[in-house]
């Protein structure tokens, strides 16, 4: 009997070579001096042997390598922990599909900045079409319906839009804040949500700021929150995630 | 010394139906201007007040040209134009200068009215005097443009090579615009800050931080234009220096870009409503005024359509981005600018899985060379389908370049293997350059030898997406509502382009549009209007 083994290496081509390539820039001119580091730095990252296949100098000040080895080091995948997000990252067609088969209608989304934050880039970095890192903003999503209330949004206008557009989610950015005034503003937001709506029928809270702590949701009463970096794609799949869940609750 | 430019692809295309995309667009167009001749806002008036020389910010880092035009919006209304109030509180005494009225407005304590009879002619002469200087300005760095360009020539080939920096501090971006010149770079573009374009001021002085790029300011854009200058003059090649007009503020940094010789600007007539909900009347009032300061300074406009590929499928829309560079020529043309300011965009976005998508990009990229022989067509590189597999990216920017070069574009915006991945490597950067050198040595003279045959697959696909966008102008024309709406508004609230609803009540910035007064007086426009009737 064959159990496939625990402790792997890399594979050029042939098993348990450990061959791999690297490519890097060191901040010296070329020369034989410059190879040498480079072949230097190759041994302390485990590549023995090493073998330098490519110098090229870029500038006067700069050298680029290419290096293939076989590394020393053993993988063991009895070692290898994986941590997973609460949700699986889909992509914009997979939350398209998704809203189409469990909503059977557009799911609807109200963002907005509120108190004295007049600093919409995050929000509209979620929003706009144009979206953030090389991902469209939920605009582009056809099963989304995204309004925007845009910036200095008062909590009870806030409110009223969610109710007069229907919000399935309710997506508050906070950029710029003072003395806490993130976690002031956005605890009176789930204040009036909650006031507002019957009990289970609160649209999905989700505030996004650089300031707020992870883990924090829960006593700010919202349903999720992000960092720093969040992409469209990420509170998109978010989104569907929480709405699924709903669902079976 | 000049570029040998390639002999013209041979698509025969119907030229009936060239002049009918052309006049369709002008259809389309011509309600357009009157509306924006027929509005101000408040950047075009704040750009007024820089061309009059107000410069800095409070300590809260407000500009003095946002104090000072809320103040008289507050008193008097923007109606007739914000420099007669502005120059008659100066000829009353109200300050010494434009400076220390600003500052006082911001305190409260200038009270402005609207003069009549003499008091009127007074200030309007006395505003005149103050913004030809400014004007003045422009004009002198155009001629030392084409100074410097004598002196250090131009670069040898076509496409001219166009890199990005970003790293978000000036003084960061200075020596690798720089380093980028001398591995060959012939255009810098200096990648603004995330999110800048939906700000309603533009930010002062130098700026060391950034998120995702470098804050658009008067002070560094002079620092950078300084630091090409001296790269120029190393190098015995004119470098020239890109940013961003786009957004709310594109009046502003049009003039601010003329004040400090910047090269070329990223002004796209619709983007900002489409891409960026900023409202439309507020974007086809600014763009006019920013393109008009453009075609006086003497700067290449470059034109977002590839923002229409990245949004949507590369080949069902194709056709959408002939007709924005229809739109954007007729709104260039009437602004005042010339065949050789328009770079027009396009991109290489067809997804690669697709069966001949390479066939079809020679045939987009075509059609956009045939359609405007005469302009500086910018092309720009892979984004979507570039997954992070930097080895298949880099294969598919060679590509993007064989096109670049076979079909005889002029600005080619070099694409990075690490797009989607991290900012590029200095290592990234220089792959990127060996990539298009070696394709437009080894490749760019197939232009001349490459004819598509009759009626074959490209020179169909060519006419297809012509008629397409003949097909959507038409619609666009004929979207009349109610009577007296403007069709093309109506058409951007429909939804006609792209995804986007976009209706002309909505939209950030709608509540700085000011319908104009009978009496509006705006010395800026003045000057740029009469310097367009000199040069027709």
């Amino acid at each position: 009997m064959t159990t496939s083994p625990d402790i792997i290496r890399p594979y050029g081509d042939t098993t348990g070579d450990g061959m791999v390539q690297v490519s890097f820039t060191l901040p010296i001119p070329h020369d034989k001096r410059a190879e040498g580091a480079a072949l230097q730095l190759a041994a302390k990252m485990g590549l023995a042997p090493a073998l330098l296949v490519h110098a090229k100098a870029i500038g006067p000040d700069f050298t680029f390598f290419v290096v293939y080895g076989s590394v020393t080091h053993l993988v063991d995948l009895s070692e290898v922990e994986v941590i997973e997000r609460e949700f699986p990252l889909l992509s914009a067609k997979e939350v398209n599909a998704a809203i189409k088969k469990r909503l059977r209608r557009k799911l609807v989304i109200v963002g907005a900045c509120i108190g004295t934050d007049a600093h919409t880039v995050g929000i509209d970095a979620i929003l706009n079409i144009k979206g953030f890192a090389g991902e469209k903003g939920l605009e582009y999503y056809s099963e989304l319906k995204v309004v925007n209330g845009g910036a200095q949004v008062l909590v009870p206008e806030l409110v009223a839009l969610a109710r007069s557009e229907k919000a399935d989610a309710v997506l508050v950015s906070q950029v710029v804040t003072q003395r806490d005034a993130h976690i002031h503003n956005t605890m009176t937001m789930s204040a009036a949500f909650r006031e507002a709506y019957p009990a289970g029928q609160v649209p999905l809270l989700v505030v996004g700021g650089p300031r707020f702590e992870q883990g924090s949701a829960g006593k700010l009463g919202v349903d999720r929150i992000f960092g720093k970096g969040t992409t469209p794609g990420e509170v998109a799949s978010y989104l569907v995630h929480a709405i699924t869940e709903r669902e079976r609750a | 010394m000049s570029a040998v430019r390639p002999a013209k692809p041979k698509l025969e295309l119907d030229p009936i139906v060239i002049r009918k995309a052309r006049s369709l667009a002008r259809k389309a167009g011509a309600p357009v201007v009157k509306l924006a001749r027929t509005h101000t806002t408040v950047s075009v008036e704040r750009a007024v007040l820089r061309l009059a020389g107000l410069s800095g910010a409070d300590h809260e880092r407000v500009p003095w040209v946002n104090h000072l035009v809320t103040a008289v919006r507050d008193e008097v209304g923007l109606e007739h134009g914000v420099t007669t109030p502005v120059f008659d509180a100066l000829r009353r005494g109200e300050a010494p200068d434009l400076l220390t009225l600003a500052q006082k407005s911001a305190a409260g304590s200038v009270s402005f009215r609207l003069p009549q009879g003499r008091g009127l002619i007074a200030a309007q002469s006395l505003a005149m005097r103050s913004v030809k200087p400014g004007m003045a300005r422009i004009d002198k760095n155009r001629a030392t443009r084409d100074r410097l360009i004598k002196r250090h020539g131009d670069p040898l080939q076509r496409p001219w090579i166009y890199l990005i920096v970003a790293t978000g501090d000036i003084y960061e971006d200075i020596p690798q615009a720089q380093t980028a010149a001398r591995e060959g770079a012939d255009v810098i573009a200096v990648i603004r800050s995330t999110g800048q374009s939906l700000l309603d001021y533009v930010p002062e002085g130098a700026t060391r931080e950034g998120y995702a790029g470098t804050y658009a300011t008067k002070e560094n854009f002079r620092l950078m234009r300084a630091a090409l200058d001296d790269v120029s003059k190393e190098l015995g090649r004119y470098i020239r220096l890109v940013n961003y007009a786009s957004g709310l503020c594109m009046p502003e940094i049009a003039a601010l870009a003329g004040l400090e010789r910047l090269d070329m600007m990223l002004n796209d007539s619709m983007y900002g409503i489409l891409f960026r909900d900023i409202n439309p009347i507020r974007t086809f009032v600014d763009q006019r005024f920013s393109r008009q300061i453009h075609a006086r300074a003497g700067i290449i406009i470059n034109t977002g359509e590839d923002n229409y590929l990245t949004t949507a499928d590369a080949i069902e829309a194709a056709h959408t981005v002939t007709v924005s560079q229809l739109m954007n020529e007729y709104f260039a043309k009437e602004a005042g600018l010339q065949d050789w300011q328009l770079g027009l965009g396009h991109a290489f976005e067809i997804n690669p899985d697709i069966r001949d998508s390479f066939r079809m990009e020679l045939a987009h990229a075509m059609l956009a060379r045939q359609l405007f022989p005469k302009a500086p067509l910018k092309w720009m590189p892979p984004t979507k389908h570039m997954t992070g597999d930097v080895f298949r990216g880099y294969l598919l920017d060679g590509f993007f370049n064989l096109v670049g070069a076979m079909t005889g574009q002029d600005i080619l915006l070099v694409g990075m293997m690490t797009e989607a991945v991290v900012t590029p490597f200095l290592s990234d950067r220089d792959l990127a350059l060996q990539n298009v050198h070696y394709v437009i040595n080894a490749a760019g003279g197939l232009a001349e030898d490459f004819h598509p045959p009759r009626d074959g697959f490209i020179q169909t696909r060519a006419r297809l997406v012509l008629s397409e966008a003949v097909e959507l102008l038409e619609k666009i024309v004929n979207d009349t509502g109610q009577s007296g709406t403007v069709p093309l508004l109506q058409a951007i609230g429909d939804g006609t382009f792209g995804l986007m609803k976009r209706p002309a009540d909505a939209g950030k910035g709608l509540d700085g549009v000011v319908k104009r007064a009978p009496g509006y007086d705006n010395p800026a426009t003045t000057l740029l209007e009469s310097s367009l009737l000199e040069s027709t």
